[in-house]
């Protein structure tokens, strides 16, 4: 039988995976798509628990989840294509304008 | 019956997951997370969610995931070399995740997993969420709106045309 345990462990996994992409990867968009993968985790946890509590509250957040996972990833690109026309690249290492 | 599709979809969303933050073609790494978003939504399914599951395919797989597959191939960050080897190999772990995805969708179709189980399918039905959503948090959905309009006027902002300034010599 399946518990509410099983599908926190891979929400953890998940979440693990996201964050090894975003300290790992050079790509900046690839940084993004491990936002929204880190984001998903906590959609399942959220759901797996309003399951588990018997309560629907859980889904409800995971809708704003999502709408906030949706404006990012508006703006996170629109900085991605701006950042691009100056810089013709979309590597973060070369985002160093505010390093010292 | 509902365990064994959650260890099939357990492994395919793990799997997905892990192709694509290790491998380098970020079409590739779009491609996987795709095959990954949609276990995910079918286990918000077998979780009782139907709703969210189907946001899960429209919202994440159909708008933010083309939408980062379209900026990709507008800035032509794909690598363009051919790697070496015979393509068929290429298409295999892919392949296999898509099959094995459709293969516990078509299950989920003809058997109904939660019917064994005795926990209902539809636990949260599209009236009461709805219900729930804008009267007890009507004034969230409010400010989520709101949110949603900064956010558009923000990426507007950002991603309206500048001439450069050689552009602005050679015109003048």
């Amino acid at each position: 039988m399946i518990s509410v345990y099983h599908y926190m462990t891979i929400a953890a996994i998940l979440f693990a995976m996201g964050t090894y992409g975003v300290l790992t990867r050079k790509n900046a968009i690839v940084i993004f798509m491990c936002i929204e993968l880190m984001l998903n985790s906590v959609n399942l946890t959220f759901i797996a628990l309003s399951r588990h509590l018997n309560n629907m509250d859980g889904q409800i957040f995971v809708f704003f989840v999502m709408t906030v996972a949706a404006a990012e990833a508006a703006v996170g690109l629109a900085l991605m294509i701006s950042f691009f026309r100056n810089r013709e690249s979309i590597d973060v290492e070369e985002i160093d304008l505010l390093k010292w | 019956m509902a365990s064994i599709l959650f260890y099939i979809l357990a492994f395919v969303l793990l799997a997905a997951t892990l192709l694509c933050v290790t491998c380098r073609n970020p079409v590739h790494a779009v491609i996987y997370l795709v095959k990954g978003f949609f276990a995910l939504a079918l286990m918000f399914y077998l979780l009782g969610a139907p709703l969210i599951a189907a946001w899960e395919v429209i919202v994440y797989v159909g708008a933010i995931m083309v939408l980062f597959l379209f900026i990709i191939m507008v800035l032509e960050l794909a690598p363009r070399e051919q790697p070496q080897g015979p393509g068929w190999k290429r298409w295999v772990p892919g392949l296999m995740l898509a099959a094995a995805v459709i293969f516990c969708s078509l299950l989920i179709i003809f058997q109904d997993p939660s019917a064994a189980s005795g926990n209902p399918a539809h636990f949260v039905g599209p009236r009461a969420f709805g219900e729930a959503l804008f009267g007890r948090f009507g004034l969230a959905v409010e400010v989520v709106s709101f949110q949603l309009l900064f956010a558009a006027v923000g990426a507007y902002y950002l991603g309206r045309y500048q001439p450069r300034e050689q552009d602005k010599e050679e015109t003048s």
